[in-house]
This record gives C-alpha cells, sequence and structure tokens, in this order.
C-alpha cells in the first residue's frame, strides 16, 4: 500500500438557515464568513444544471439568497471568461452540495475560492428541495443563514427588508460610462445591472456605450446612438422611476431595446404597470412562444416582477408569451421602433433559443421606420469583449477550507 | 398544429426479441407508442415476434401480428392491413432496418404506399451511414474525428500526415474487428497500417483520429413539425471514449461542462438533428469532447428513440416515447401537456434536482471463453438505475441494485479479492475496462493512491474520482467506530447521504444488518422520499415517482385506499428478463383494474414496470431488503400504520429471495414457507414421496465427498446445480468424477457464485441422476384458496432434457406426448399445487422417459413462460394469478369476465429462444443445463412444422430451401439423424456429412455428397473449411454426451462466426426438417393474435 496521505480533511463548520417564517434548515458553511455569522436577504431559487458561476454574477440577484436547486454546485471550477459583471452582487448562495474538487479545462479557480474572495458566504448540505418547495409556495422569503444561533438568524431574517421598494439599481449600476467594441454606429446601454453576455451581443452590432442608470435622455441623445438599450437588473421596476422618465424621453426618438428589468422599465415608461409573480422565474428551461410565429424558444429567466399587459392595451403587441403561466414575455410598442423581452436573449447561462432578438434589433437600429421581426436566425455566441470592467479581484485559487459537505 | 387527420391506421414495428443491444427499451418504447396512438384514435397494427412483451398484448393494439421480423412478413402484414403510416422509431435497430428495406423494394415511404413517420428513409440513411453522416456533419460545421483512407503505405503515410497520432487503424471488410489496432508511435503505426492493408481483402485501411479516453456525453433530443427543438437530458459517461455507452456507467445530468459548453453541445445536437433530417421526436446525439481543451466531435446519433431515451425518460419523467407518437401524428411540443406538472406543457427542457446513475450488468461467467473485456461492441446483458441527491449516494445504490453480490462500493465480502494485487498491476488493470473497474478504482482509493495516477491510467474524470474517495473517506470515518451504537445522528446522516447500506455498515462493523438498523432507526435516520418532478419542484407535481435519499422532508402523499406493494425483478440478466416485467406490469394493470392502489419497486430504467403511469406510485428503488423494508414503512405511514400486502412472487428470484426478509402477512399469495418448501431438497422430496411422485434420485451437498456420495447411490450422469438461483447458474451435467470434482471446485470456489455467497448448508448444490433422452415439459398453473387448479398451459420441449427449459424450444399444445401423458402431468401439477397450499401461479417441470413421468422441481412463483401461455391461449393469466393471490377465487374472475376459456385446437405455438453467440464468437454454442439465452421468439400457425418454422425465422435462424446440410451427430443422436438425413433428400437439399456420420448413414441407404475429415486430425477438407467457404447453408452438431467436444466447438464456432445457422440438437434438427417440409419454400402465412383468439 502506498504511504500517501489522503486529502486533508477539511473542519465542518456547521450552521443553519433560518427563514422569516421561522423555517429551519440544517448545514455546513461555506465561502466567506459572514460578518456576525449571520448573511441576510431574500432566499430565492434557480433550477439550471449548469452555469452557477453565471448566475452568482449576473447583478439581478442583488439583495437575494441564491438557492441551486441542482445538488452538485461547484464541479467545473471558476473561470475569469464566467463572470457576468464586475463581482457577485448577491448576498449569499445555498446549496446541497459544493463540489471538493474541480474538474475542467477552462477552470481557473475552486468555485469556494472564488466565494471567499468576494466575499460571499453559502451554506451546503441544505435541504434545498425542502426549501424549493417552501418557496415555491410561499413566494421568496426572507432568511438568514450563518453560524450566529437560530434565534439570531430568525431576527436577522425578519428584520431584513426584502427588495420591494428598495433601489438596488443604484447598488450595482457603474459608476462612470464605458465603451467597448467599435464600428459605425454607436448603441447607448443603461446599466441597470448589465450583463456581459448582453454587451458581447450588443458589441456585435457597433460600439457599445454602458452608462449609468442615472444617466439622463439627454445625456443619452448627445451620444447620438443609433440605438438604447435598457438593460436586465435587481429588484422592483417602480423604485427606479428616475429611469422610467429617461425612457419616456427616449422612445419615439431613437430605436429601444429592452430586457427584463429593461422590459418592465419601458412598459412603465409607456404607462403600463408591473405587478410581483407569486415565486418568480429563475431557471434556464422555461418555454417561451414566439407568438407571430408560433415558435417555442427554451429560455433563461430571472425575474420577479412582471408586465402586466392589460394595463398597456392596444399600446403594445404582446409578441411573446411563457407557455407554463401565461404571462407576458415580451412587447412591441405599437407604432415605435421600441420592444423588449422580459427574458434573457444573451443566455449566459442558458440556451442561445433566443438569440434572433439581438439580430431584431439590428434590423431596426438599420431602418427605424421599416423593420420587421425577420429573419429568426440563432447568432453565435459572441466571444467576451475586450474592455468590460475586469472582476475586481480577480481568481485566486486559495485551497478551501469547508467544500466537501454532502 | 394538431394531429393529422388524414391518417387513420398506424404500424408500429416492434424489435423482436431482446439480444444484447436492444432489449426491454423497446417495449417501453412500443408500449407507449400503442398506448398514446390509440388513445388519438388511430388504429395501430403491431408487429413484434417477442411474446414476452407487453406490447404484444393484445389490449395494446387493434392487431397484434405475433410474427418473424423479416422485411417479407412484415411486406405481408402491410398487403393485408394497408395501414396509413409505418411508424418505425421505436423498435431500434431492428425495426429501422426493415423500414429501409420496405422503402428500397418500394413497399413503404414512396407515393401510394403507406407513409413513414418519425423518421424518413432519407434521415435514417444519414444517419446510419457512417460516412453520410460524417459529410453531413462537416457540411453544417460540426467536427468530426478525423479520418483517412489509405490503400498502400504511401498513402496511409500521406494520411497519417494530416490526422496525428494516436490513431486507430481498421481494416476494411475484415469481420470482427481483426486487425484492427490503436497506434501512438510512428513504428506502430507503419505495422499496424502495413498489416492492415495486407489483412483487408480488399487492400484498404480506415485511418481515424484515437479520441480514447476523451469524455464521453450524450444529449436527448426532441423535435416536432414545428422545428421545435428542445434536449430532454444530458448524460456524462463514466467510462471515457472507448466503451460503448451501453457497457458504460453513465450519469446524468452531464457534471463536469461549464454552461458555455453545455450550450455548445445542445447548438450542435440541434443542427444534427435538423441536418439529419428527423422531422419529429426524439433521437440521441454522442459527443466525445477533449478534456484538455474542450474540443468537442459529434460521434453518432440515432435518428429513433433508443435505450438511452428510456434511460433519459426514467431519468427526468419526462416520456419521450410517448411523446414522440404524438410528434409524429403531428402535434407540436407546446400542444402536449406535461404528464407529471399536468400545469405545463411539454415544451420545456426538464431540470432535475438528483443525480442518476445507470450500471450495466454483464453475463461473461455465463459465457466461459469470453474476455470479460468492454470495448465498442455492446456486451451487457442489463442495466440497473439509481437515483440519488448526490453522486456518491447514487453511485451505491446503483452498486447495490446489480445484485451481484458487492453492497456498494465497497464494505463487502467481495472487496478482499484485491488484497494481492500491488498498485501498479490493479493500476494497470484499470486501464482496461472491465466491469470490475469501478471496484479497482475504489480499491486504489483505500490505499490513498493519488487521483492524479488513477486518472492517468485510466483517464477516468477526476471529478468522479473525487466523488468515489469521498465514499472512502467516510468508509475510514465509520471504521473507526466500534459498532452501530457509537454514532451521532448527524454521523449516521451524513453516511446514508453518502449511500452506505445498513448491509456495508453490518459488514464494516461485524454486526448484523437488523443491528444496524435498529440503531439507526433509534436515533430517527430513515429515508425521505422525494419526487421526479421534471422541474426540480419549480411546480407542483401530480405524479408520485419516488426515489429515497436521507433528507428533512418526505414527499409521500397520504392515501386511505387499499394498497398493494409489487416488487420487480431488477436489472435484465440471463435467466430473469422481461417476461418478469410482463408479470408484474399486468399485476398492476389488474389490481388498479379492481380498485387497489399499486405500489411498484423496480430499478430497471428499461422496463414497462418503471414507467410511473404503470402504476398508482413508482418507487425506483434498489431491490435489497433494506431499501424493500423501506419502501414498506413509508407506504404504512402514508397508510396510517396499515401496512400494505407485497407481492414477491413476479419479479423472478430477486423479489422471491426477500421473501424470507419480508413481515410473512404481508406477503400476498402463496405463503414464504411454501416457496421455501420447494426450494428444500429435503422437504421436497419427501412432499413428492408423500404424493407418490416420482423424482429424479438424488441429494443435497455442500462438499465434493457429499456428492460423491449421492453419485455412489444414483450413479452417472447427474445433474449439479445450486440452489436459489435461476436460469441455471453453474448447472451442469457431470459424467464422472473428475468432471464432478471440477464442477463442486467451481461452485465452491471463488467463481462468480462464490461471490453471491458460496456454498453453505442454506445453500447447498442438488445433486440429481440425469435422465437422459428424456422428454422435458413445463407447466404453468394457478391455485385459489378454494383449492381449484387452473391449468395454463402444458409445453412440450423440443430438445432433450438437459438442455436449460430457458434455451430449449417449446410448444402448445404437447405434440408428441399421449393425451393420457399429459393428463397424468396435469394431475401431478395440481396435487403438487394443493400440498404447497399455493394460492397464485406455480410452474412445474417433469421429464418424461418412456411412460414415467417424473417431476424436476416445482416453483409456486411466476415462471418465465407465464406471457407465452397468455399468448398461446388467450388467457391472461398474470393478471388472473393476481388476483386470486389477493384472495379473489377462479370462479369470482369467471364471473367478473377476466377468466376466460382458453382458445382451443386450430393452432400450435411455439416458443424458441434466442441466444447471444454472434457476439460472442469465441463461445462454444452448443446447448446445456446452463441457460444463455437472452431472449425469445414466438411462432404461431396452424401446424407444428408451420409454426416451428416461424419462430426459427424469427429467432434469426435460417432454415435452408436450398444448398447443403452439414450433419455431424453423437453416437446416440444417429438413428433420429437417419430421418433427418431422409427428409432433407426429399426435400432436395445436399447433405455433407463427418466420417462417422456419413458411414452410419450409407448404412441406412442414405449416401452423403460429401463427406469431411476431422479438424483436430488436419485433415484437408474439414468441416470448419466447408462453412469459411460458404459452402454449406445448416449446420446440424449434436454434442458427444462426454469428452472430446473440441471438434465440434469447432465446427459450431465455425458456423456462429460465419453466420451460418446452425442447431446444435438432433430434436431441432427434426423439428426443423419438419419445418422445412411444412413450410420452406412457400411465403409465409400472417395472421394477428385477435384472429387466434377470437372466440366464436
Amino acid at each position: 500500500m502506498s504511504a500517501q496521505p489522503i486529502v486533508a480533511k477539511n473542519p465542518i463548520v456547521e450552521g443553519a438557515l433560518v427563514l422569516a417564517d421561522g423555517s429551519v434548515f440544517e448545514g455546513e458553511l461555506i465561502g466567506a464568513v459572514a460578518p456576525g455569522g449571520v448573511a441576510s436577504g431574500e432566499v430565492v431559487f434557480n433550477t439550471v444544471l449548469s452555469g452557477y458561476q453565471e448566475v452568482l454574477t449576473d447583478p439581478s440577484y442583488a439583495g437575494q439568497i441564491i438557492t441551486f436547486t441542482y445538488p452538485h454546485i461547484g464541479n467545473y471550477g471558476a473561470s475569469l471568461a464566467d463572470f457576468e459583471s464586475r463581482r457577485p452582487f448577491c448576498r449569499g448562495v445555498i446549496v446541497r452540495d459544493l463540489a471538493r474538487r474541480e474538474s475542467n479545462h477552462r477552470s481557473e479557480a475552486h468555485l469556494d475560492a472564488t466565494l471567499r474572495r468576494y466575499g460571499i458566504s453559502g451554506i451546503a448540505g441544505i435541504d434545498t428541495r425542502r426549501l424549493t418547495r417552501l418557496l415555491r409556495d410561499t413566494g421568496a422569503m426572507s432568511g438568514a443563514f450563518g453560524s450566529a444561533g437560530e434565534a439570531a438568524l430568525l431576527a436577522a431574517a425578519q428584520a431584513e427588508p426584502g427588495t420591494d421598494g428598495v433601489d438596488l439599481v443604484a447598488q450595482v449600476t457603474t459608476p462612470t460610462a464605458y465603451t467597448v467594441g467599435s464600428g459605425d454606429r454607436r448603441i447607448v446601454a443603461y446599466d441597470f445591472g448589465i450583463k456581459y453576455s448582453i454587451v458581447d451581443h450588443l458589441a456585435t452590432l457597433g460600439e457599445v456605450t454602458v452608462v449609468p442608470a442615472s444617466t439622463t435622455a439627454e445625456e443619452v441623445l448627445a451620444l447620438a446612438p443609433s440605438g438604447v438599450f435598457l438593460s436586465n437588473g435587481p429588484g422592483d421596476p417602480e423604485v427606479v422611476d428616475y429611469a422610467v422618465g429617461a425612457i419616456r424621453d427616449l422612445v419615439g426618438r431613437v430605436p429601444v431595446f429592452g430586457i427584463c428589468l429593461g422590459h418592465q422599465l419601458l412598459s412603465l415608461a409607456i404607462g403600463g404597470s408591473t405587478f410581483k409573480l407569486p415565486f418568480g422565474h429563475h431557471g434556464g428551461n422555461h418555454p417561451v412562444r414566439h407568438e407571430a410565429s408560433g415558435k417555442i424558444e427554451i429560455t433563461s429567466q430571472n425575474h420577479n416582477f412582471c408586465v402586466d399587459p392589460d394595463s398597456l392595451g392596444d399600446r403594445i403587441e404582446v409578441t411573446h408569451r411563457n407557455l407554463n403561466d401565461l404571462t407576458n414575455e415580451g412587447m412591441w410598442v405599437r407604432g415605435e421602433a421600441a420592444f423588449s423581452v422580459q427574458y434573457h436573449p444573451e443566455a449566459g447561462p442558458g440556451p442561445h433559443d433566443a438569440s434572433y432578438l439581438f439580430g431584431v434589433f439590428d434590423e431596426m437600429m438599420r431602418d427605424p421606420h421599416d423593420w420587421r421581426d425577420k429573419p429568426r436566425i440563432r447568432r453565435a455566441p459572441p466571444r467576451r469583449m475586450a474592455g468590460l470592467p475586469a472582476p475586481e479581484l480577480g481568481l485566486v485559487d486559495l485551497v478551501p477550507t469547508t467544500a466537501g459537505a454532502v | 398544429m394538431p394531429k393529422r387527420t388524414d391518417i387513420h391506421s398506424i404500424l408500429i414495428i416492434g424489435s423482436g426479441p431482446i439480444v444484447i443491444g436492444q432489449a426491454c427499451e423497446f417495449d417501453y418504447s412500443g408500449t407507449q407508442a400503442c398506448r398514446v396512438l390509440r388513445e388519438e384514435g388511430y388504429r395501430v397494427i403491431l408487429a413484434n415476434s417477442n411474446p414476452a412483451t407487453i406490447m404484444t398484448d393484445p389490449d395494446f393494439a387493434d392487431a397484434t401480428y405475433i410474427e418473424p421480423l423479416t422485411p417479407e412478413v412484415v411486406a405481408s402484414i402491410i398487403e393485408r392491413e394497408k395501414p396509413d403510416a409505418v411508424l418505425p422509431t421505436m423498435g431500434g435497430q431492428t425495426a429501422l432496418n426493415i423500414a429501409m428495406t420496405l422503402f428500397e423494394r418500394g413497399i413503404v415511404g414512396v407515393p401510394g404506399t403507406p407513409e413513414l413517420i418519425g423518421a424518413n428513409a432519407e434521415a435514417i440513411a444519414t444517419a446510419e451511414d457512417r460516412e453520410k453522416f460524417k459529410v453531413a456533419m462537416i457540411e453544417i460545421g460540426l467536427a468530426v474525428p478525423k479520418s483517412g483512407v489509405a490503400h498502400d503505405m504511401a498513402e496511409a503515410l500521406e494520411v497519417i500526415q494530416t490526422i496525428g497520432l494516436p490513431c486507430i487503424i481498421r481494416p476494411a471488410y475484415i469481420l470482427g474487428g481483426r486487425g484492427t489496432g490503436i497506434a501512438s508511435t510512428q513504428a506502430q503505426f507503419e505495422t499496424l497500417a502495413s498489416n492492415g492493408i495486407a489483412a483487408s481483402p480488399i487492400g484498404e485501411i480506415l485511418i481515424e483520429t484515437s479520441i480514447a479516453g476523451w469524455k464521453e456525453y450524450e444529449l436527448e433530443v426532441m423535435r416536432d413539425r414545428n422545428d421545435n427543438c428542445v434536449i430532454i437530458c444530458s448524460i456524462e459517461n463514466f467510462d471515457p471514449m472507448g466503451v460503448h455507452t451501453g457497457d458504460s456507467i453513465t450519469v446524468a445530468p452531464a457534471q463536469t461542462l461549464s454552461d458555455v459548453e453545455y450550450q455548445q453541445m445542445r447548438d450542435s445536437a440541434f443542427a444534427c438533428i435538423r441536418r439529419v433530417g428527423v422531422e419529429t421526436g426524439g433521437s440521441n446525439v454522442q459527443f466525445a469532447v477533449n478534456p484538455l481543451t474542450g474540443e468537442q466531435v459529434v460521434i453518432e446519433m440515432n435518428p429513433r428513440v433508443s435505450r438511452s431515451s428510456a434511460l433519459a425518460s426514467k431519468a427526468t419523467g419526462f416520456p419521450i416515447a410517448k411523446i414522440a407518437a404524438k410528434l409524429a401524428v403531428g402535434y407540436t411540443l407546446d400542444e402536449i401537456p406535461n404528464d407529471i406538472t399536468k400545469m405545463t406543457p411539454a415544451s420545456f427542457e426538464p431540470s432535475i434536482d438528483y443525480v442518476v446513475t445507470k450500471i450495466p450488468r454483464w453475463a461473461f461467467e455465463k459465457l466461459p471463453g469470453t474476455s470479460g473485456v468492454l470495448g465498442t461492441q455492446m456486451q451487457s446483458v442489463g442495466e440497473a438505475m439509481s437515483i440519488g441527491r448526490t453522486f456518491p449516494e447514487s453511485l451505491q445504490k446503483g452498486l447495490r441494485s446489480l445484485e451481484q453480490g458487492r453492497l456498494g462500493l465497497n464494505c463487502d465480502p467481495a472487496e478482499a479479492q484485491y488484497a494481492s494485487i500491488t498498485d501498479d498491476d490493479l493500476l494497470a488493470a484499470t486501464g482496461i475496462p472491465t466491469p470490475e473497474r469501478i471496484f479497482q478504482i475504489g480499491e486504489l482509493l483505500r490505499r490513498h493512491v493519488s487521483i492524479e495516477r488513477i486518472h492517468e491510467a485510466n483517464r477516468v474524470d477526476p471529478w468522479f474520482l473525487d466523488q468515489m474517495s469521498i465514499i472512502i473517506e467516510e468508509r475510514e470515518e465509520l471504521a473507526g467506530h466500534p459498532d452501530p451504537l457509537s454514532l451521532t445522528r448527524s454521523q449516521w446522516r451524513r453516511a446514508k447521504r453518502l449511500g452506505f447500506g445498513d448491509g456495508q455498515l453490518a459488514y464494516l462493523w461485524g454486526a448484523t444488518e437488523s443491528e444496524v438498523r435498529a440503531a439507526r432507526e433509534a436515533l430517527g435516520v430513515i429515508p425521505t422520499y422525494k419526487t421526479v418532478d421534471t422541474c426540480a419542484a419549480e411546480f407542483a407535481a401530480k405524479t408520485p415517482y419516488h426515489y429515497s435519499t436521507y433528507e428533512d422532508e418526505n414527499e409521500v402523499q397520504p392515501s386511505d385506499r387499499k394498497k398493494v406493494i409489487i416488487l420487480g425483478s431488477g436489472p435484465n440478466r440471463i435467466g430473469q428478463g422481461i417476461e418478469f416485467d410482463y408479470c408484474c406490469v399486468h399485476a398492476s394493470f389488474s389490481l388498479r383494474a379492481a380498485g387497489y392502489e399499486t405500489v411498484m419497486v423496480n430499478c430497471n430504467p428499461e422496463t414497462v414496470s418503471t414507467d410511473y403511469d404503470t402504476s398508482d406510485r413508482l418507487y425506483f428503488e434498489p431491490l435489497t431488503q433494506e431499501d424493500v423494508l423501506n419502501v414498506i414503512a413509508a407506504e404504512t405511514l402514508s397508510s396510517g400504520g396499515v401496512a400494505p400486502k407485497v407481492i414477491v412472487s413476479l419479479g423472478g428470484q430477486t423479489p422471491l429471495k426477500l421473501a424470507g426478509l419480508i413481515p410473512v402477512e404481508l406477503v400476498a399469495g402463496t405463503s414464504p414457507r411454501s416457496i421455501d418448501l420447494a426450494e428444500d431438497r429435503e422437504k421436497w422430496a419427501a412432499l413428492c414421496q408423500s404424493l407418490h411422485i416420482p423424482q429424479p434420485p438424488g441429494g443435497t451437498a455442500i462438499d465434493l465427498e457429499q456428492a460423491l456420495g449421492i453419485v455412489d447411490t444414483v450413479g452417472f450422469p447427474v445433474l449439479v446445480r445450486p440452489s436459489y438461483v435461476l436460469g441455471g447458474r453453474g448447472m451442469q451435467i457431470v459424467h464422472d468424477s473428475n468432471h464432478l470434482a471440477r464442477a463442486m471446485a467451481e461452485l465452491t470456489g471463488f467463481g462468480s457464485l462464490g461471490k453471491e455467497g458460496g456454498l453453505s448448508a442454506e445453500r447447498p448444490v442438488l445433486v440429481d441422476r440425469f435422465l437422459e433422452d428424456a422428454t422435458e415439459v413445463d407447466v404453468d398453473a394457478v391455485r385459489d384458496h378454494t383449492g381449484e387448479v387452473l391449468i395454463g398451459g402444458v409445453m412440450e420441449h423440443v430438445e432433450e432434457a438437459g438442455v436449460h427449459s430457458g434455451d430449449s424450444a417449446c410448444a402448445i399444445p404437447p405434440q408428441t406426448l399421449p393425451g393420457w401423458v399429459v393428463e397424468v402431468i396435469e394431475s401431478y401439477t395440481a396435487s403438487i399445487a394443493a400440498a404447497l397450499d399455493v394460492r397464485g401461479l406455480i410452474n412445474v417441470q417433469f421429464a418424461v422417459l418412456g411412460t414415467t413421468v417424473y417431476v424436476i422441481e416445482a416453483n409456486p412463483r411466476a415462471s418465465r413462460t407465464v406471457p407465452f401461455v397468455a399468448k398461446a391461449t388467450g388467457v391472461p393469466l398474470a393478471k388472473v394469478a393476481t388476483r386470486v393471490m389477493l384472495g379473489a377465487t377462479l370462479a369470482e374472475l369467471r364471473d367478473e369476465g377476466l377468466l376466460v376459456p382458453p382458445v382451443a385446437g386450430g393452432h400450435v405455438s411455439v416458443k424458441e429462444a434466442v441466444l447471444p453467440f454472434s457476439r460472442f464468437p469465441e463461445v462454444d454454442t452448443a446447448l446445456g443445463p446452463e441457460m444463455r439465452s437472452t431472449g425469445e421468439v414466438m411462432g404461431i400457425a396452424t401446424t407444428f412444422g408451420q409454426a416451428f418454422f416461424k419462430a426459427e425465422l424469427a429467432a434469426g435462424t435460417l432454415l435452408p430451401t436450398s444448398g447443403t446440410v452439414f450433419l455431424s451427430l453423437a453416437d446416440g443422436d444417429k438413428p433420429a439423424g437417419i430421418v433427418v438425413a431422409k427428409r432433407l433428400r426429399e426435400l432436395g437439399l445436399g447433405i455433407a456429412a463427418t466420417v462417422g456420420t456419413a458411414a452410419y448413414l450409407e448404412r441406412f441407404g442414405l449416401p452423403v455428397d460429401q463427406v469431411v475429415g476431422k479438424v483436430s486430425e488436419h485433415a484437408e477438407v474439414t468441416a470448419v473449411y466447408l462453412i469459411a467457404d460458404g459452402k454449406v447453408s445448416f449446420v446440424i452438431n449434436t454434442p458427444q454426451g462426454r469428452g472430446g467436444r473440441t471438434d465440434g466447438e469447432r465446427i459450431r464456432k465455425a458456423a456462429n462466426v460465419n453466420q451460418v445457422s446452425s442447431v446444435t440438437t438432433v430434436e431441432a434438427g427434426l423439428a426443423a426438417v419438419q419445418g422445412l417440409a411444412e413450410q420452406g419454400g412457400r411465403p409465409i402465412e400472417v395472421r394477428s393474435l385477435q384472429e387466434y383468439h377470437s372466440r366464436p
């Protein structure tokens, strides 16, 4: 027998997750040590089977604790190329099992090391299915986890304000404008929490100037854009009223394309309303029907709020519909060069089925008066653009200390 | 787009007998397709030769043709039924090939003929023709392994410039892959290339980049006629490229692909299905990924539902075959509701929140001479699937599901077998894929050999190795505890969450399994059952499809209906296959119809029984004591404390072995005591004696000395067999004491049986006088609690006693037995059933020698022949028996209309076994007492000869209508040979024979056309030579009773390798000539089962 020692055992730090309703889940702590032994936020779930790093770094999760329903997370490690923003903005991560050892040629660091590098705490060993079933029935709920006692965690969970009425966009938007790519036309992209995959796609259409959420319409128009893009982002659209005003001034003056929060903001700008879904859409497998062709797109989704198409009446044409719950997934503003979708055609993570929408935006910018929603040609996933703000802290592959929970 | 109204009738082609590579999964898909299309109002016509399938039940189609699956026969069915469409994508390769031949002959798929739905001829050709497929993939920009063709060394050297090393060299037109090799160096390349060019009859070699060691993936794709595409499941193989995916341990979903890579693969799969042109339905696309660079290449695609589709369906809860059938008739994915959620459409991609592991089961122990090395040709006969929340849990559950004596990855007696092997040897061994590899890797991890070194040796992904290492480390941790009482609750939970079974822990602590269970339960550590719901809990699931794990929340819903648990038969193996699944499924159908709530427990992903809508509840669980007791406990809890009845006698040996471990009052039907009585040699002998039913003399032995003692009184030859096995495992006919010593050593030693527990006073060897030349008879009967006995069928075997009943052809009704003998057999059966107090099915085997009827054995359980009997007689035997087990009487069932009288007269049904020899050229094809067939077919016709001819044709044995038949007969078979030769002459066939056989025949005025010498004597013209030269169209070769087998063995192997049909018993030879006389040369008449079963 060889005398080589087996991998050193990591000390297991037990912890618990407590929800605002008093539900307790036992687990083991992973990632960064939470200040005061408490990490709190709105607990949501995501059902993707791959793409955990893209989800963790999606600014739309600001203020939230992400539960992954797939039990093994971290299997293929982490890489700089898979960051969707300059850092994760989520409040924590809940998994059944964090892979002790990753394996993939793209991996540059262990996921646990990445979480700690960016100060994200997590908890493993959780019965995530029980948690998901609970959240499915009650809707997103505040929760807290950590090494603090159950009473302290419950207090923290109940003190957590949730995401309604909170301006999370202000926390995640870029402090200053920046430009990526090149081309003979300029696209101004509002950063409400923009994902890098979107910028990559937009950059295939021209030079992209990413601007802070508070940029006014005049400032945007001063850049003489061929089109304006409204990005995804976290939280309640009603709170981002400053952007709604700007969008109102832009529609009709320049082609507009919105995704996710951008879709909601566009609908508010033209007089519509939004409402909070009972438990949101968080996954990479939602069927959406493109109403004009009847074709189905499997889409990546992440939103709690939803546009109420009835509030807009004839002002819009509903272009896309979610087949699971028949909620609105996309619209064209009648008579205007403006359209938006609730889901994520840029994928990252998720299927590429709806990438044709960037082609539609291309058509619209080419001729704002006579564009059509065709051809539905899938666009190859673009490469990560140079010039995007690099992940703030890079990646350091530290030796994991707490991974291996089962 | 709603369903098509321009077609009204659809012919579904099944896959025929169970063979390696084509098993129950096509019964599952075909059954789903039949059900769905009938529900949609189409007239369904089914063609399948396999009587053991559920799909061939007359209830599942409007017209069921149990006929040979040849293009000619299917053409006759089309001629007769005139279907509007043919669905060829549900019956595996068999159905696709037939469809293609019919298309080429202008019988389907061209204007004026039935339309091919699901996949058209062009799509099938593109996917199936390797070269065409490659070209098509390159055309759409997908990478394929680089390759080139060379005819001389100059060309070869040119090709290797572009392809690079390592590469695979394959000579063209060489059977069985001879001359194929992998070259890693230039020198190796040059040697292999020049040898390959020389070996190929056309002097051509194919040189292909070697991607052995790359990671292998599969995606299950569905497409509808609106061009909507979805991926149902991704699968990652534990075994890297080089092992057939059917022989690989596979895991769903993919574990080590980043989303970027996965989406690239998804895009490629869609591009592939679109380019190949599969318009609707399911396909499977295989990829290889270079672990160092992520480079992806397409390996192949199946334009039809496949083994992997069945696995993907069970792994996700998405019923691929059912949906594929709906898509084939015009629905689009968004028009079909998801059965599981009821709320959402089928146009989505399932998300799962657990890990599924599939592990194949092989039968090398039954095929002496095989190397046991896995490669690009599939060799496994079955598989188990397991579900756990994590890979370690799933893997350990899967390993114990195999029922091969392993309790998990380790912690069982079999782990000792590697003790004497050095690290280096063990590492090297893992580089050669075999069924043992997973355990060898476990042992290396236990020895603390690094993951890097292990990966270096066998290319298994480090993620899998690390997950396995977590199991090993836990074992070390657990071994540090003195006994089951020293664990805390969280330690228990941790161990159970890693999939450790109570049996493993019992081994580790030297405790009993029940002690371990008691200690665990005392701390409240019991399994929770989660639900397979296609959506990772995002939506509420309506379908109670469960698996166990150790978590917080149990999802089993309460119910106050009367419940019955049906224990299934686990992974398919030789001796225990689809027939038992048929019985379990029928039990569920019949009990549901009678108002019971049925609960199925099984771990075989290929089967109909593990379809979520076969039973009211499905537990996808291993069939072990621990797992079954857990299900009983969970179901008792969900019924408010009322324990359900458990059916143990329909799933073969697997559930029967558990009968004694289940509370006796819960066992439905025949009491476990009776089961034991029939198995216990001494008690059984006493019982037969008291009933005055003769038995071959014999006894039981646990060692050679005792065995010799028995032989002293009964004399040679003797039949030696272990108890408590199915399919004649280890059974031998022994002619002398040397052979007896060998046989006993094999049974007691570290052979495969040793692994299953070896011999003991509880599991002795049975030694019986072997009755030479006796006729074997099988009876299936049902007895109810009033004592009424229903004789289901009396089957006369074609082959003499000594050939395992599972490998023997048989006929209903008996063909040569006098009527009074059949009556004696029926009376004996009834009195044995009464003596055993049977409540349900019993199978009794008899041997008739002269005027004496001997009873060989009785088994108070479902037998392999139950479905055949049902199809031959029109009596739903399994359904009737199940009701009887739950207390109904035959009289009541008659009143109810379930039990109908058999359809008598008018037709003869013949069952023939299908053997796996074409996959194993190194194996002797002679039949013996150890069962080796993988499946069966049925022939029905108005005469025995015609039915036998059909059965042979269905089994792939081509009876010759011209050419020369080669005869070589054992001395005892020579008189019958006269008749065979005479008939052959009358039919105008030529005869070649060995010297001895020829001389004998000539003595009776039957000159042979060619006399050949013995291979062993180096004669110039031998049978082997004639066969290889294509001069023989049929071989009748019967082995000598003892020794001297070498010549015959060579002849049989030659016939096997050269694909010349052969029979190895003179009885089969006689039946063959009778078949030829009655059928040869004439077109086959087809008739549906419904017509045969129709009662005036």
